[in-house]
């Protein structure tokens, strides 16, 4: 088997797995993830500040030796999106974006038409954009024409734990487009990571499965795991599935009496 | 002179630069970006850019998420 990296807009990722700090608890919870799920990408929010907090995520993250993607979470515009991802850019010395322009705050869906025109945008711009989107092949392709750096299609809504609702549809996108597709939102526990990378993914991005379990950095070592067996089974080629059984023991040789 | 920073009224005494302000604020210089008045400040201009009475400055860092 072929070397088996993962790339995004030219650069080399050693994990597959994004995890992102939604719902972490503490710093020590955050970092023993970090640690334990071996990611090399990991999300942040902007904010305003808060003089009172104590120490800083950067500072986590920092020492963690992690590459930073912040977000655009909680805008519901394309020109919000553009601003505070225009911030990001400013506050932490990077291009690459998280884009997410959500629809309604219930579901916290992506709104598809500000999405696509938020993207177009910060392309023009000089961003490395990873949206954040529905499953929607068709909408994945229109983004990755735009020339999102990745796609990020979800597999159920933010937080939800509900998997992998629609898994032909991620299958479709992978087939839909040549740049990277990251599952993300929706991952519950392993088996739904390990869905994804079979289903053709390239990488997960998840937080609430780890940062809300019950013991986050077990979690974290299960995701990690799962990606790679995931990634792993989906080169090696799985076989058909079949209705009726195929013998797997030889029916030659079979005595008779 | 009175302005707004991160949606609170404030007060400062003097004339201050964005610089000033961010340094009341952290100790970072890295991982935090200031908008005043809607518009993006560079890092490069915050020593130079002053803040006027009235302004509405946002600054803003990382927090969990994603």
């Amino acid at each position: 088997m072929g070397s088996d990296t993962f790339v995004i807009a030219g650069e080399e990722l050693e994990s597959r797995l994004i995890l992102g700090t939604g719902g972490v608890t503490n710093h020590a919870v955050l970092e023993e993830a970090i640690r334990e799920s071996g990611t090399a990408l990991v999300t942040v929010a902007l904010r305003r500040i808060d003089p009172a907090a104590p120490g800083t995520l950067l500072d986590v993250l920092e020492k963690a030796g992690v590459r930073i993607l912040p977000n655009t979470a909680g805008c519901y515009t394309a020109a919000e999106a553009v601003k505070l991802a225009h911030l990001a850019r400013e506050a932490f010395a990077t291009s690459w974006i998280k884009l997410e322009v959500i629809g309604d705050e219930d579901t916290l869906l992506p709104d598809a038409v500000e999405l696509v025109s938020a993207a177009q945008t910060l392309v023009d711009d000089g961003f490395t954009v990873l949206p954040y989107t529905t499953d929607d092949p068709v909408l994945a392709r229109r983004l990755a024409d735009v020339g999102c750096a990745a796609v990020m299609p979800l597999g159920a809504p933010i937080g939800s734990g509900m998997g992998i609702r629609n898994p032909y549809n991620i299958a479709l996108i992978r087939e839909a487009v040549s740049v990277p597709v990251i599952l993300d939102a929706g991952i519950g526990t392993a088996s739904d990571a390990a869905l994804a990378m079979e289903l053709g993914c390239d990488g997960v991005l998840l937080a609430s499965a780890v940062t809300r379990a019950e013991r986050p950095g077990e979690m974290a070592a299960a995701m990690r795991h799962a990606v790679i067996a995931g990634r792993l089974a989906y080169r090696a080629g799985r076989i058909a599935r079949r209705l009726h059984a195929t013998a797997s023991s030889p029916v030659e040789g079979m005595p008779t009496w | 002179m009175d302005l707004t920073v991160n949606g609170e009224h404030r007060t400062l005494s003097g004339p201050t630069s964005v610089a000033e302000l961010v340094s009341e604020l952290t100790h970072r210089q890295t991982g935090v970006a200031v908008a005043v008045n809607g518009e993006v400040v560079p890092r490069s201009t915050w020593a130079a850019r002053a803040l006027d009475p009235g302004d509405s400055v946002e600054i803003l860092t990382a927090v969990q998420g994603g």
